[in-house]
């Protein structure tokens, strides 16, 4: 079957807005304008009916309750709302002062969840950095060992971006609860792919975005708990007092119904879609390991995303390999395109070695992922990597059993 | 990232790819001489391999490269530039001029230092093995 080029295989990155989601968006640029916050006429009347019905389906896809949804730009700006917002609420001490709460997240996390820890750890905040283990999981046996009186906040991904492993997001969060510390899952690579709901899964806080479930770009949402207990938060972005106070700004009813929109779609085709994926994604692994040797497919065995999956390929270098694939888009797991000669810090702390870290693929389908595609990018990663082995002085040195991590290398 | 014509022909059609044995063959024969720079935590390995003649002319020369495109042509072109050089012709390829040659950018420039440090390093260990007084070691 031919295929045409480029195939697009990067949805981890964003996908494809779904063009009944374009359709449902479009009325609300043109026809329906009014700004939701304009309680005293029809145009603002008609654009809260759209607002409403988003948060009715946002709330939906995750069991939660449509006053728990605060809308927002996206899973960064979820992510600093629900972090800072959660530390700076439940604060051991006034700012300024050290001592001020304990913060459990992990090593892997998404550089949107690190940074704003970082930060806190710099106002008086104590941080723990989880370490995975090969497997890139992060357990509840883990989080427990972290745990301290003083702990106010957990923040654990659901899935992690790069490697699609799936951590004991249930149990954290039951732990949590135990301890009477807040619990803060960025779930944006799992909300729209599986099934999720905050009340049995034990979430208080929750980051999810539009654009990885084929929904538009600059919007997404923070889940922020109402019962049992209900979740405080200080607000990041102060103003007209839009959505409950905790986000202030003009609501982008546009996006937002498309988010909306989103969810509803994800939620209809859930169980379809993972079933179709998790098969392509196994014809992958299965092809690539058995017809290659040297390969290694990183993250957990059977917790993982059923769409996405982290191969790394031994004595190749990650640039050249994107080269030789190039009508393929995929991520590498090779920092190196950003001058920065840096392998992924995500498989460094997996332990992988440096020469395995600097060739890595990550492969993620989509819903407008086919077959055909799959198939295509298999032959001509299994070429490539044949083709840049020939090229490479340490595949031979392997082959005549010199190992390369016992050599002197003057690291430049 | 935008490569020029000059490197993706060197790249998809790398020349003198390579080696004149194994390594162990390579460490006992007199008239190669062997250039293995870079590191793989780096992200670059260039293998440079010269043959030389009764005459001191370098008649030969391979590499194989574990590294990017940049690498694997700034590579690929010293071994065309090295063939037919005297030794002492061969240490006067510069990485600047590779640079030029194939248009790299600023991020790159490091491929044709590696590029420069291989050829070096090929030209010395032919020095050694055959007890020819090798020029002070430069600094770098």
């Amino acid at each position: 079957m031919s295929v045409d080029l480029p195939i697009y295989l990067d949805n981890a990155a964003t996908t494809r807005t779904d063009p009944r989601v374009v359709e449902a968006m479009l009325p609300y640029f043109t026809e329906i304008y009014g700004n939701p916050g304009s309680r005293n006429h029809g145009f603002g009347w008609v654009a809260e009916d759209g607002i409403d019905t988003a948060r009715q389906q946002v709330a939906d896809l995750i069991g939660a309750d449509r006053k728990e949804i605060i809308f927002t730009s996206g899973s960064t700006e979820s992510n600093n709302l629900a972090i800072k917002g959660a530390a700076s609420m439940y604060a051991k001490g006034p700012a300024g002062s050290t001592g001020r709460g304990h913060i459990i997240t992990a090593l892997h996390e998404h550089k949107a969840t690190l940074d704003p820890c970082k930060r806190l750890q710099k106002e008086g905040f104590d941080v723990t950095y989880l370490e995975p283990g090969r497997d890139g999981l992060i357990t509840a046996e883990m989080v427990k060992g972290a745990m301290r009186e003083d702990t106010i906040l957990v923040t654990i991904m659901w899935a992690n971006n790069e490697l699609g492993t799936i951590n004991e997001i249930p149990e954290i969060g039951k732990l949590c609860k135990e301890h009477g510390a807040i619990f803060h899952t960025d779930a944006t690579q799992w909300v729209g792919k599986m099934p999720t709901n905050v009340n049995t899964d034990n979430i208080d806080l929750l980051s999810l975005s539009g654009h990885k479930m084929y929904g538009p770009k600059g919007v997404g949402a923070l889940y922020v708990r109402r019962r049992r207990p209900r979740v405080r938060l200080t607000a990041i972005q102060e103003g007209g007092g839009q959505e409950r106070g905790f986000r202030s700004g003009t609501l982008n009813v546009s996006g937002i119904v498309g988010l909306g929109k989103a969810c509803e779609l994800c939620a209809a085709e859930m169980d379809s879609e993972q079933e179709r994926l998790l098969k392509l994604r196994q014809k992958i692994e299965q092809r690539i390991t058995s017809e290659l040797d040297t390969v290694q497919v990183n993250g957990h065995a059977d917790k993982r995303l059923p769409h996405l999956t982290n191969i790394s390929f031994g004595f190749v270098e990650g640039e050249s390999m994107m080269m030789a694939i190039k009508e393929i888009a995929v991520s590498s797991g090779s920092a190196c395109t950003s001058a920065s000669l840096e392998p992924s810090y995500v498989l460094k702390a997996l332990g992988v070695g440096d020469d395995l870290a600097h060739s890595s693929l990550r492969i993620s389908m989509g819903r407008y992922t086919t077959e055909a595609e799959v198939d295509y990018a298999i032959d001509k990663i299994i070429e490539s990597v044949k083709k840049l082995r020939e090229l490479s002085p340490l595949y031979d040195m392997h082959n005549e059993g010199i190992d390369i991590t016992k050599i002197e290398w003057q690291a430049h | 990232m935008a490569y020029t014509d000059k490197v993706i022909d060197h790249y998809e059609n790398p020349r003198n790819v390579g080696t004149f044995g194994t390594q162990k063959e390579i460490k006992e024969r007199s008239d190669v001489g062997v250039g293995l720079v870079g590191a793989p935590e780096c992200g670059d390995v260039m293998q440079l391999q010269i043959k030389v003649d009764d005459a001191g002319k370098i008649e030969d020369a391979k590499f194989k490269c574990f590294g990017c495109g940049s690498a694997i042509a700034s590579s690929s072109l010293a071994t065309e530039w090295l063939k037919g050089k005297s030794l002492d012709e061969g240490l006067e390829i510069k990485n600047t001029q590779i640079v030029e040659e194939l248009s790299l950018p600023p991020v790159k420039i490091h491929c044709s230092v590696l590029a420069e440090d291989a050829i070096r390093a090929a030209i010395k260990d032919y020095k050694t093995k055959n007890g020819i007084e090798s020029e002070a070691a430069h600094a770098h």
